[in-house]
């Protein structure tokens, strides 16, 4: 059983999980993710390998609150069990033959940045970290970013810590400053991915997007998950989740990620009364 | 006394304009005296031609005689011999092609209902015989089977009543294949499918879900580090194509595979269900197999209006006759010679229509079809607010990219040997869908049955592995 072994809140929308599962703590390796189910008639939702420890047997996911089933997820506490804890799923990060690399990260993407970041800075290629949030007590996984790159730049959108601005206009910075990047790899929200990966194709910078579309098996099944990657239909769960950010059409994916707005709606509210229940 | 009646006993069924509106199933299958009513249509033929028509050369005659002399038990024991699934296959095979298309009593009039008879007898045995099975005794050998659709399940099946220690590893949640995330309740239901893996457990097959091979645990893994001694693919077919014509990723665009997936495994169609579905008011599923015929009428029992377009004419649909009519009865609609051209959205980026083009069927090809061609200046459009591609499914890359030495088809199934599924690399074996592209339940089930003979005999040291 997929044992739920630590619980950590990182910010009031986010939180840290370790959870029992050798087998795929053995394989894992950055970029790849899970799919889990909480209780048997729940939903199966992807989330990205964190963290692993082979030794321990265990996988670490971060995951935002957004919806039901991250809301269902956030009820259980240590030594509750998973229902389906399935991995490791896609493709890992392309890390070898690069000298130095750009990651940005945007919110809950920079947990899905950081072990990125880290397995480069473990190889000993040089990793600049762009992290953006949209306040301070929403930042995540700081200090891990900060002894995992030879830089750090933490943007805010209201400027309450770090600088104040996007992470797109951090890059532009530090690009043109003379930076030289062998490759950009952004984690984060579309709109964000879709920023970033502009700016980068103006300078002719290689950009990976690490992207998020809505899955059901991740083994390639279904197609669901399928995007537009210059002109071809791909699917994110067994072609991805990285692509060449200068090919993906953002608009088509940031309009089919909101294809069960309502019922996702409805959901989390179901879920919220049934939580507020147990609680009360 | 024989029945002479030229017509097959009907099979009780859900009224049309009720089933429509739930997933119960549709056909209620026979009662006792039906049965033995219609196995006395048989006339025991001494050439027994039904039983060529049976890829697993079920003995046709012999079980529908245990039927007209009301010993069904008996009867399900031939069945037996030569099928795992009598229960499934009873239901989804497509009869008319296979066995009832060799019977003598078709050639004036309609042939024996062999397959609603085969149903009705697995049926009997479920409620009346289904003794425990008894676990045999161990011969300390292990064999792993990937996939537990029904190619895998037989192969586990026989293999473990040779003793050996099975281990099935399946990629989903839940066991079962093609038969639990794709056919739906109403054509087969999950309870029947449930017995069938509950019997294979009390034979001490171990099912493991949640396992992607290829992924958790490759090929070379199970075989070096785990210490299994064979492995059987059969993976199944579950790559689902797309026309790659514009607007195929709008939203409310499925394929076939998703939207019954979410159905089926995910159970959208409950209302408590935690998995969403978009109900369309207006559904348009492309193609005309088996695999389109379950979509529509799923997409029906979600409160739409559901519209067919194929590309040939009704004659062609590949989907069985049974599913074809019940598809009618139940309201839905064919537009047949009609080929998609584009899917055209809205400002929101959701379908809001189809447009199409009118076809007539030209000359024959190589596989003997009418070729389908377009009439010029003949586009017109369907609106849909839920497009259904239903075009076809290969098999899935994941196991040829993880397994070094593993041949494959250029279109991605893998060349295994027709007769004992022996694949490019020793020990290896496959079976199903995986070989031969998307085809039927009872070939996959036969070929999972091959397969387990050969991987014993292999085992045992009388055949080259
Ligand atoms: C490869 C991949 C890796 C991911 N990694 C992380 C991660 O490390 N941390 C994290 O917080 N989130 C991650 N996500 C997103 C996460 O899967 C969704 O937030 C989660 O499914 C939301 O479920 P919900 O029921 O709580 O919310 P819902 O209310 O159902 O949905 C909220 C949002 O999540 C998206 N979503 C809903 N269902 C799915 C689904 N089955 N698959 C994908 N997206 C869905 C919706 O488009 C919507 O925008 C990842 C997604 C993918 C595809
Ligand atoms: C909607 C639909 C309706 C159909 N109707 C009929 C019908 O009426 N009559 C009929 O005869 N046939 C029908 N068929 C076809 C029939 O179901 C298939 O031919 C049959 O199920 C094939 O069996 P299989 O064992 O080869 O594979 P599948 O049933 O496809 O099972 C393969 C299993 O392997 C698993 N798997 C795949 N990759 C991996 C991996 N890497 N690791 C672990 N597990 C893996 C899959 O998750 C799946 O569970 C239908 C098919 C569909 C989709
Ligand atoms: S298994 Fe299929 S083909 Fe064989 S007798 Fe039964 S229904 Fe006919
Ligand atoms: S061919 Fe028909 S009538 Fe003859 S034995 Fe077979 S089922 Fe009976
Ligand atoms: S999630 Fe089903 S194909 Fe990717």
């Amino acid at each position: 059983m997929f044992r739920i072994i630590k619980k950590k809140e990182l910010n009031p929308t986010v939180t840290l999980m370790e959870v029992e599962a050798p087998l795929i703590a053995k394989k894992a390796q950055p970029g790849q993710f899970v799919i889990l189910r909480t209780d048997e008639g729940g939903e199966r939702i992807p989330l990205t390998i964190a963290d692993y420890n082979r030794e321990q047997g265990t996988v670490t996911i971060i995951y935002q609150i957004v919806g039901a089933t991250t809301r269902i997820l956030n009820s259980m506490s240590v030594g509750d069990c998973l229902q389906d804890f399935v991995g490791p799923l896609g493709r890992p990060t392309v890390t070898e033959g690069k000298k130095k690399v750009a990651v940005v990260g945007g919110g809950v993407g920079c947990a899905i940045a950081y072990p990125v970041v880290k397995k480069f800075h473990e190889q000993g290629t040089k990793v600049h970290a762009i992290i953006g949030f949209r306040s301070n007590e929403l930042v995540i996984l700081e200090e891990e970013f900060r002894s995992n790159s030879s830089k750090l730049v933490l943007m805010s959108d209201d400027g309450s810590c770090g600088e104040k601005g996007l992470v797109t206009d951090a890059l532009k910075k530090l690009i043109e400053s003379g930076e030289q990047y062998d490759e950009v790899i952004t984690i984060g929200p579309l709109i964000m991915m879709k920023y970033v990966s502009m700016l980068t194709k103006q300078y002719g910078i290689k950009t990976v997007a690490s992207m998020n579309p809505i899955m059901i098996d991740g083994t390639g099944m279904c197609g669901g998950c399928r995007l537009s990657v210059g002109g071809k239909t791909q699917f994110a769960c067994v072609d991805g989740p990285e692509f060449n950010g200068h090919e993906i059409d953002f608009d088509e994916a940031i309009a089919r990620s909101d294809m069960y707005k309502e019922f996702e709606q409805k959901k989390q509210d179901e879920a919220c009364k049934l939580y507020q229940k147990e609680v009360s | 006394m024989a029945n002479t009646s030229m017509v097959k006993n009907e099979m009780p069924a859900q009224e049309a304009e009720i089933r429509n509106k739930n997933f119960l199933e549709v056909a209620l299958g026979y009662t006792k005296e039906q049965a033995i009513d219609e196995a006395k249509r048989c006339l025991q033929c001494k050439n027994k031609l039904c039983i060529n028509g049976c890829p697993v050369q079920i003995d046709i005659p012999l079980f529908i005689q245990f039927v007209a002399d009301g010993d069904f038990e008996a009867a399900y024991q031939v069945i037996a011999r030569a099928s795992s699934l009598p229960a499934v296959c009873g239901r989804v095979c497509p009869q008319e092609i296979q066995c009832e298309a060799k019977c003598v009593r078709g050639i004036k009039g309609e042939p024996v209902a062999i397959g609603r008879l085969e149903r009705f007898v697995a049926d009997y045995h479920i409620t009346h015989g289904a003794e425990k099975q008894i676990k045999p005794i161990s011969n300390d050998k292990k064999v792993a089977v990937i996939g537990s659709g029904p190619s895998g399940l037989a192969c586990a099946g026989d293999l473990a009543k040779k003793g050996y220690s099975v281990t099935i590893f399946e990629a989903l949640h839940l066991a079962g294949g093609v038969l639990v995330y794709g056919i739906p309740e109403f054509r087969l239901p999950k309870a029947i499918v449930q017995k069938e893996i509950n019997s294979l457990k009390e034979l001490g097959v171990d099912i493991q879900t949640n396992m992607v091979i290829g992924k958790t645990i490759s090929i070379d893994e199970l075989l070096n580090e785990y210490g299994y001694e064979a492995v059987f693919i059969g993976s199944g077919a579950g790559l689902p194509r797309f026309m790659n014509i514009k607007g195929e990723n709008l939203k409310g665009v499925y394929s076939a595979n998703e939207f019954l997936t979410r159905i089926n495994l995910m159970k959208a169609y409950e209302e408590s269900g935690a998995t969403p579905i978009q109900k369309g008011s207006k559904v348009a599923v492309v193609g005309g197999g088996n695999v389109a015929m379950d979509a529509a009428r799923c997409a029906k029992r979600l409160g739409s209006e559901v519209t067919i377009i194929y590309r040939r004419t009704e004659k062609e649909l590949p989907a069985r006759l049974e599913e074809i009519e019940h598809a009618k009865e139940e309201g839905i609609k064919f537009k047949f010679l009609t080929n998609p051209l584009e899917i055209v959205g809205d400002e929101k980026g959701w379908v809001k229509g189809i447009s199409c083009q009118q076809m007539i069927l030209g000359e024959a090809d190589s596989s003997g079809r009418q070729k389908p061609i377009p009439i010029e200046g003949s586009n017109f459009s369907i609106e849909a607010d839920c497009i259904i591609m239903s075009i076809g499914t290969s098999p899935n890359p994941l196991i040829k990219d993880t397994t070094e030495g593993l041949a494959t088809q250029k279109w991605g199934g893998i060349i295994a040997d027709e007769r004992t599924g022996l694949t490019s690399r020793k020990a290896v074996y496959a079976g199903g869908d995986a070989v031969t592209g998307a085809a039927t339940v009872i070939l996959a089930m036969g070929a999972g049955k091959n397969a387990a003979t050969a991987i014993d005999e292999y085992i045992m040291g009388s055949r080259e592995g």
